[in-house]
């Protein structure tokens, strides 16, 4: 019998692998895929939850989570194509005029 | 009413529940792996519509048909379709690079990542997760209206905010992406004159012309039999894609040779005799 126990872990697992993907990419639309790998492990985790308590609080969290979420992309995603525009590049480590 | 309890599953046996489950847990978990490690940001996107549609149907597992709908939509429908749109843009050609410019990055990334899964593996070990509630009807046909009873109740502020912080997005995102023109527009002339003077006043040649294939990765022929490079966009020659069975002129075989040599003698004249496939592809070429 499947419990909510396992949906949570799967959330765990995507979650990490989401993680280190942020971390390990250097090109920033894969590491905002991971970024919205790392959203939908959280949103499955709520919806597990939701259906562990019996009410549809947590539903409607992820529904929120999803709404800002693709708010989050649009502008992630126009402020990427700024940067390639200028720089010629969508890799993280050639953003570096603030470092040091 | 019977589709959304076929969609939901709900009257589906414990069996089945856990077989489903079991499978979208490994494709997604598998997904999620090849995400992080494929090299092309397009493989990347692709893999990760197959973890968000199996979440979907991890969704409708758990009693949120609507939240389903909504993944499918929202997400792989309208977020990812953004991803690939941005990633046609900002350049296919670029695969990301396996030299790491910090040092002893990915093993750091590697033992963050595990130390993070032993931490919350220990949370969700030690936390008590319930069994599941029973399944109400809030679970299955009146989902949608518990919803929006909620969203319309409880979660009106939140809601109202979300419209603010969309139109804040949207405008943003316009603001963004909005590029000032700081050289005159070039009208016809100065485009006609920039071509006469530019060294080649006639269009590139066509990828795949006289060649084996009309394929946009397969050069075309020079008179001499040699390939063109010029005749393939230079995003497909960058990505290392560039078709590497380039028949040379003493590889082609007589029935290739008897097909295009009426083609160099009567450019643009109708063909008389294109009835096997072979010359309807190089006339197509053309």
């Amino acid at each position: 019998m499947i419990s909510p126990a396992h949906y949570v872990a799967l959330a765990v697992i995507l979650f990490v692998i989401g993680g280190v993907g942020v971390l390990v990419r250097r090109n920033a639309i894969v590491i905002f895929m991971s970024v919205e790998l790392m959203l939908n492990a959280v949103n499955l985790a709520f919806v597990a939850f939701s259906r562990m308590h019996g009410n549809l609080d947590g539903q409607v969290i992820a529904f929120f989570v999803m709404v800002v979420a693709a708010a989050e992309v649009v502008v992630g995603l126009a402020i990427l194509t700024t940067i390639y525009r200028s720089r010629r590049s969508a890799s993280v480590d050639d953003s570096n005029l603030l470092k040091y | 009413m019977n589709t959304s309890h076929l969609v939901l599953a709900t009257g589906a046996a414990a069996t089945t529940r856990s077989i489903t489950f079991w499978a979208l847990a490994i494709i997604s978990v598998g997904a999620a792996l090849g995400m992080v490690l494929a090299r092309r940001a397009v493989h990347c996107a692709v893999l990760l519509a197959i973890v968000m549609l199996s979440l979907a149907v991890l969704y409708a597992l758990l009693g949120a048909p609507f939240l389903a709908f909504v993944q499918v939509i929202v997400y792989t429908g309208a977020v990812l379709m953004l991803f690939l749109f941005v990633l046609m843009i900002v350049g296919v050609h670029s695969a990301d690079s396996i030299v790491e410019t910090i040092r002893g990055q990915r093993l750091a990334a590697a033992v963050v990542g595990i130390g993070l899964l032993a931490l919350l593996s220990l949370i969700i070990g030690h936390a008590a997760i319930g069994p599941a509630a029973a399944t109400g009807p809030a679970y299955s046909t009146s989902n949608l209206q518990g919803i929006a009873t909620l969203i319309f109740t409880t979660y009106v502020w939140p809601f109202e905010v979300t419209s603010a912080l969309l139109i804040t997005a949207a405008l943003g995102a316009m603001v963004l992406a909005h590029r000032e023109r700081v050289t005159p527009k070039p009208t016809q002339r100065t485009l006609a004159q920039r071509r006469v003077s530019g060294g080649r006043p006639s269009p590139l040649p066509g990828p795949g012309t006289y060649a084996r294939h009309n394929a946009v990765d397969m050069p075309a022929l020079l008179p001499d039999g040699s390939p063109s490079e010029v005749s393939v966009s230079p995003v497909i020659a960058s990505r290392g894609e560039f078709n590497p069975s380039l028949p040379g002129p003493d590889e082609f075989t007589a029935t290739e040779l008897g097909a295009a040599e009426p083609h160099a003698g009567e450019l643009g004249a109708a063909e008389p005799g294109a009835s096997d496939s072979e010359a309807s592809e190089h006339e197509g070429a053309r």
